[in-house]
């Protein structure tokens, strides 16, 4: 059974509203990601549907119940927490016990299912020690056994590895997600990192200034964004967007600086243009074919990011081969060659390219 | 750019040439270089502490004239003689059972109304307030506050009796009620700064923790008892060892409010050792009660660093 979410909002007392009119199937089994920007909302709802922060408007229904009005514990559900919410006095073992206790389980379920989630995460041998004598990974890990131990089958996540250094976090993806799918257990994974939303999720959901910007596979997201801040929220570096003009029925000027052929004929006189770093060039060019000027360069070792400031104004990305030669302050000149894959968005930001019988649904 | 780091170099290498020749040198090997940061908080201890307290210790092995001079040695004669005295060990006794009753009834109801402030409930600033007034009320005040509830005839106690038909305590006559209004109003006392201390402890408590034990399915009643309880441990075990010292010292109330009566059924230990020497003016039977006090004391607090410190750190 799906947990469903039916016109969602949240509105404090001063009439700010946090969450505006959101609507979303999560299937039963999958990883669900919610990603936005700090303060679109994201955790509130992620809140909202454990039941710690009180619903204002519409419904949401967990395996066909209406769970507006059930307290956190009715809900059957877990959560882990961005802090891990670890009880600082409790050994390994009783934090992960803690729940199954208080569910009143008896106490050879209790001691099968803890040694259990601690195998799950590798904790086994850590079982007496105190949280404060853990890693930070290893206290993640026993966050993750505390929701692994209980019997819910839908698991809440908030933020749970931004408090882990880069490379742990990487080694955590894999981890959880390995566990997600062993579990069956269906996953709704807070995050504001893109990076986090797209190696993991079965859908995304992309929330910004409260409300829905586009729910979707990641690769519908990354290849059909529903408007501008979609497409500049995924990718690294980020998409260029610019701004365009009708030169004729499929070659557009882009910034005043380089044209483009479409794959599509276009009506709108201006409109706006999203390149992703990968999809241009950069050439060396002397003062007359110059569009451009190379303002940084970043080394990443497969290959090098090139920023750029337009003649026109307006920065630009580009990825190049790690060998190719460029320093600061050249003139160059940016071509796109093969712009099957540009975006276009009207003034609106909201996406007009022609797709060929791929939906997405905004 | 490639430049500044070497010339910054050079700079600050020139700055400690020259502050060599400026700087008083002090070696933290030196002897004497400790004495500099330990002197001053050892000159006011030594004077205000420590030499009162080897003064009381050597008085309470001599006896005394009437100016507290000492006259003839007689060692642990002082000692043995209250320690044999049914008088002097009803005084302990009464200690104990006032330092028992003050420090349980202060800590339960003290973490239970910082507990009830602690829930966001619309006006729980007023209650908040309300709660820890009394630490702004003096001893003198509360004192006469009380013997104007506890009085016989117009007492608020007396006319709720009346009211309702009971028959009167007479909460300040009756050895056995004394020691119970002495109790009440020390609790009283005391409640404003532990429901602060301990209110304060609660609301440290991060909420995330709750949050986690509520989606667990964890009863409020198990929250409070299986995390606030053992969150704020280390407060709780600071706040009854400040309300026990606090408790054996207990001197101006009791003055105030029964003078150690009824037939010392109220005379603790300080107020009995304010008497003996400034009623009687035997000083040297009053610095032996003393040094015996400071003895429980010092018992007390050892013990409680002992065997709970031990168990209330996580």
């Amino acid at each position: 059974m799906p947990t469903i979410l039916k016109n969602v909002s949240k509105e404090y007392a001063q009439g700010k509203k946090v969450l505006d009119n959101v609507s979303a199937e999560i299937k039963t089994g999958e990883f669900f990601v919610i990603v936005g920007p700090s303060g679109c909302g994201k955790s509130t709802l992620l809140r909202m549907i454990a039941g710690l922060t009180e619903i204002s408007d519409g419904t949401i229904k967990i395996e066909d119940r209406v769970v507006n009005d059930l307290p956190p514990k009715d809900r059957n559900l877990t959560m882990v927490f961005q802090s891990y919410a670890l009880f600082p006095f409790l050994s390994v073992w009783d934090n992960v016990a803690f729940g199954l206790k208080a569910r009143q389980n008896d106490a050879a379920k209790i001691k099968e299912r803890v040694d259990n989630a601690l195998k799950m995460v590798n904790l086994e041998e850590f079982s007496d020690r105190k949280p404060r004598e853990l890693s930070g990974g290893q206290r993640q890990r026993v966050a993750l056994a505390r929701a692994v131990a209980s019997d819910a089958k839908i698991c809440l996540m908030d933020e749970p590895l931004s408090n882990l250094d880069a490379q742990l976090r990487i080694k955590m993806h894999q981890e959880i997600y390995a566990l997600q799918r062993k579990l069956g257990l269906t996953l709704i994974y807070v995050t504001h990192d893109q990076v986090e939303a797209m190696t993991m999720a079965d859908h995304i959901m992309v929330l910004n200034d409260s409300k829905i910007q586009q729910v979707g596979t990641p690769t519908e997201i990354y290849n059909h964004p529903a408007n501008e801040f979609v497409a500049s929220f995924f990718g690294v570096p980020p998409i260029n967007l610019m701004n365009a003009k009708k030169v004729s029925e499929n070659i557009a000027l882009v910034n005043k600086d380089f044209e483009v052929e479409l794959a599509q004929t276009i009506e709108e006189e201006n409109f706006r243009i999203g390149i992703r770093p990968n999809q241009l060039q950069v050439n060396k060019a002397d003062e007359l074919h110059a569009n451009a000027t190379i303002k940084a360069v970043e080394f990443l070792g497969d290959e090098k990011i090139v920023h750029t400031e337009m003649n026109h104004g307006g920065v630009i990305s580009v990825i190049v081969a790690s060998e190719a030669v460029f320093d600061p302050f050249e003139s160059i000149e940016i071509t796109c060659d093969d712009s099957s894959k540009a975006l276009l968005f009207d003034l609106d930001g909201n996406n007009i390219t022609e797709t060929q019988g791929v939906a997405y649904n905004a | 750019m490639l430049k500044t780091p070497a010339t910054s170099e050079v700079a600050s290498e020139k700055k400690s040439v020259s502050k060599k020749k400026f700087v008083f040198r002090l070696n933290a090997n030196d002897k004497y270089f400790s004495m500099f940061f330990l002197g001053p908080s050892l000159l006011l201890l030594g004077l205000f502490v420590f030499y009162p307290l080897f003064k009381t210790l050597y008085i309470s092995m001599f006896l005394t004239d009437t100016f507290g001079n000492t006259t003839v040695f007689t060692g642990l004669q002082n000692y043995v003689n209250l320690i044999s005295s049914a008088d002097f060990m009803n005084s302990l006794f009464v200690t104990l059972i006032y330092v028992l009753a003050v420090t349980v009834l202060t800590i339960t109801m003290g973490l239970l109304l910082a507990n009830l402030a602690s829930k966001k409930l619309p006006g729980i600033g007023i209650f908040r307030t309300l709660y820890s007034m009394t630490m702004g009320v003096s001893v003198a005040v509360a004192a006469i506050f009380w013997l104007f509830m506890f009085n016989p005839s117009t007492g608020f106690f007396a006319l709720v009796s009346n009211a309702l038909k009971l028959t009167p305590i007479n909460w300040l006559t009756d050895p056995k009620n004394a020691m119970l209004a002495v109790i009440i109003t020390t609790v009283w006392m005391n409640l404003g700064f532990t429901f602060l201390i301990l209110l304060g402890s609660i609301e440290s408590v991060p909420r995330s923790l709750y949050e986690a034990a509520e989606v667990e399915g964890a009863s409020s009643s198990r929250q409070f008892f299986k995390i606030t309880l053992p969150m704020i441990s280390p407060t709780l075990f600071f706040v009854s060892t400040i309300t026990i010292i606090d408790a054996f010292k207990s001197f101006g109330l009791i003055d105030l409010i029964t003078k150690g009566g009824p037939t010392n059924a109220t005379n603790m230990l300080v107020y009995r050792i304010y008497k003996d020497a400034f009623y009687s003016g035997n000083y040297a039977k009053s610095s032996t009660e003393a040094i015996i006090l400071t003895v429980i004391i010092a018992f007390f607090t050892l013990i409680q660093f002992k065997f709970l410190e031990k168990k209330v750190n996580y």
